[in-house]
């Protein structure tokens, strides 16, 4: 896919609304405005966007408890994000799930998931469908390093492996499963090495740096469009905050993340690769900063305006059909 | 002598306790180190568990028996059972109950199950350590209360302490006991004070505290709702009737005499549970009363639990979903 002018402006407007939209959490938190358990996306950004650029609505992502920016990147609306966050009834998801259930499956959004691992055999799922269904749809699960530990991971490309299934595995190496560094818990340096056990591809891609996810995600989505079957593709990444909003971050040193913020930004490079190479000038990017801005601020007060559930919805879909006497 | 503590502070007291007295005692599970000894960065000591139950053991006691593992309940917790089955004593944490989820078959084909099919001749001791209950916004994967599942499993033992010093109590008896045992962690409780006795001592399984003396009407609780339980008698005491709070501590064995003996006392009963109705706690209390205690009974078993659904994260919805002090005082009026 070729990155077009209009191409470029989006993708860096969707990493910046993953930022702002991050940033603007953590402060409500922190200020008491909002609760519930957050775990940021910000850092991570070229990721979630470098995958998505190549992607519509037929296709679908699932997510994890860190799941906002894959939320944004697949499309999803902001003011349905933020007002599920304040657990309102015009949330997207009627202010039932939350942070960790944020899902639209209009957009191919399958939702952020509680339980590590547990996005991607539904991912695989959604691979199944587009494969019998002949959707041409590709299916991508992203997970943590923390996650390809997990029982889920190495069944869920077993079985996509098998089954040839138009799917892509999206490791977000970050470098930490909540408190624990990867290398305590994890005896291979690169995820992408497991590709091996089940006769895959597997790919490492620079996770700050879109440009390169971009071209990686592309090469392993045109693969799983032509019926080759999945790859997985290791981004090595950073976030920013901490496991959750609220972590005293005791296991990791302020120098490191500092390094990674001011060294490996992903908004950064791809405003000094997009400027250096004459594509986008940097009043366009402070256009869409701005713009960004001011959505996020409406999506605030659009979610504090909104009504809390009725209490009826307690009980509604639980089931689509059900009687109990 | 006694002194306050917070209930995560009990669980953290009994586990140095557990471990210092008996070299056996391992400690496994996600962040139970919190990536710690990373001398590189200089860091020692860092998270301790994500409540901060497990705090100080890995200095204390070392890599070899306090692990942090990767995020794989299947293996890790089939591990331990395997280490318990061949003379190690592991306590693992299963950070939220609801990962049980991913990890059933340990407990339920395995713990649970050896040492009968092995005709008596093997034992698991096992304690899972889970945190569970809803009130704190952590929505339908991080709240769920499924003591009343693992308690249905024969050949597993299931615990709930409502306070500090059951707390530490309890979990040495887990921890001892050669049987496995899942120890249930109220979250909305764990950072609530209460008197805690020091040193070396132990609460039996099976057996449930009178939290409160009464003669009207007894109130069942267990963790959470024993408060909830508590602050309804204090209530009622206000209107002139005298409940009386059974704190069930132990599901399985669950201590039928001590609820038959409190229902003979006042011939009427309320079953309080944080989890769904069906197939539940306060679904089994009942049928204990229906069975064994009916003579005794001046009115219907009433329970206030949870409705059948999942666990809402809006604060509006998850307020509605927690049986309530309003939700209890009403069934007892509504019982005359
Ligand atoms: C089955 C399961 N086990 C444990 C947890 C608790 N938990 C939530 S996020 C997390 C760390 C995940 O690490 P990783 O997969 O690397 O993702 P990251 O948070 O770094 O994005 C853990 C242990 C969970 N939600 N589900
Ligand atoms: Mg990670």
């Amino acid at each position: 896919m070729e990155l077009t002018r209009e191409r470029l402006l989006d993708a860096y407007r969707r990493m910046r609304r993953i930022r702002a939209f991050e940033e603007k959490l953590a402060e409500l938190v922190t200020a008491g405005r909002l609760a519930g358990f957050l775990h940021l996306y910000a850092g991570e950004e070229a990721v979630a966007v470098g995958v998505a650029a190549h992607l519509g609505d037929r296709d679908h992502f699932a997510s994890t408890h860190r799941g906002h920016g894959h939320c944004i990147a697949k499309g999803v609306e902001v003011r349905g994000m933020m007002a599920e966050l304040f657990g309102r009834s015009t949330g997207t998801c009627k202010g039932k799930g939350g942070s960790m259930h944020i899902a639209d499956l209009s957009k191919g959004m399958l939702g952020a998931n509680g339980i590590v691992g547990a996005g991607i055999p539904l991912a695989v799922g959604a691979a199944l469908t587009a494969k019998v269904k002949r959707t041409g749809g590709v299916s991508v699960a992203f997970f943590g390093d923390g996650a390809s530990n997990q029982g889920q991971f190495h069944e869920g490309l077993n079985l996509a492996a098998v089954w040839k299934l138009p799917a892509l595995f999206v490791v977000e190496n970050n470098g930490y499963g909540e408190a624990t560094p990867t290398e305590f818990v994890t005896p291979v340096r690169d995820i992408a090495a497991r590709a091996g056990s089940y006769g895959i591809p597997g790919v490492i891609a620079d996770g700050m740096d879109f440009f390169d996810v971009f071209e990686k995600a592309g090469e392993a989505i045109a693969r799983a469009r032509a019926g080759d079957g999945p790859t997985l593709l290791e981004c090595k990444t950073y976030r920013y905050f901490g496991h959750y909003v609220g972590d005293n971050l005791a296991y990791r040193s302020k120098e490191e993340a500092e390094r990674w913020r001011q060294q490996r930004d992903a908004l950064e490079g791809f405003e000094r690769r997009t400027a250096g190479e004459g594509w986008l000038e940097s009043g366009a990017l402070r256009a869409v900063d701005a713009e960004v801005a001011s959505e996020i601020e409406d999506a605030v007060r659009f979610a504090e305006a909104s009504p809390f559930p009725e209490p009826a919805a307690l009980l509604q879909d639980v089931y689509v059909s059900y009687e109990e006497t | 002598m006694a002194r306050e503590l917070l209930f995560v502070q009990a669980i953290n007291e009994a586990l140095h306790v557990a471990m210092a007295s008996d070299p056996d005692v391992v400690v496994l599970g996600e962040d139970v180190a919190g990536g710690g000894g990373r001398s590189d960065q200089g860091i020692e000591e860092a998270w301790g568990g994500v409540m901060g139950a497990t705090k100080g053991l890995y200095s204390a006691f070392g890599a070899e028996r306090v692990r942090d593992t990767p995020i794989s309940e299947m293996g890790f917790l089939g591990a331990a059972v395997g280490a318990a089955l061949t003379g190690l004593r592991p306590v693992v944490e299963i950070m939220f109950i609801d990962f049980l989820g991913v990890a059933f078959d340990p407990l339920l084909n395995q713990a649970a199950k050896l040492r009968y099919m092995f005709g008596g001749r093997a034992r698991v001791p096992l304690t899972v350590r889970t945190v569970t209950g809803a009130g704190l916004r952590a929505a339908a994967q991080h709240s769920q209360s499924l003591y009343g599942m693992t308690a249905a499993i024969p050949g597993l033992k299931t615990v709930c302490p409502s306070n500090p010093a059951d707390a530490k109590g309890l979990l040495l008896a887990a921890i001892r006991d050669d049987d496995p045992v899942v120890f249930c962690e109220p979250k909305s409780i764990l950072f609530s004070k209460g008197e805690v006795p020091e040193g070396d001592f132990t609460v039996p399984l099976g057996k449930a505290a009178l939290a409160r003396a009464g003669s009207d009407v007894t109130l069942v609780g267990v963790g959470r709702t024993v408060h909830v339980a508590l602050e309804a008698a204090q209530a009622l005491a206000a209107e002139g009737t005298s409940a009386e709070v059974v704190d069930l501590r132990s599901l399985s064995p669950l201590d039928g005499d001590a609820v038959l003996a409190s229902l003979a006392r006042t011939g009427r009963i309320v079953v309080i549970d944080e989890a769904p109705p069906r197939c539940g706690i306060a679904a089994d209390v009942a049928a204990l009363c229906a069975d064994r205690g009916f003579d005794l009974l001046d009115a219907p078993v009433r329970r206030v639990t949870a409705p059948h659904a999942p666990v809402p994260f809006s604060p509006a919805l998850e307020d509605l979903y927690v049986p309530t002090v309003a939700r209890v005082l009403a069934a007892v009026r509504e019982m005359g």
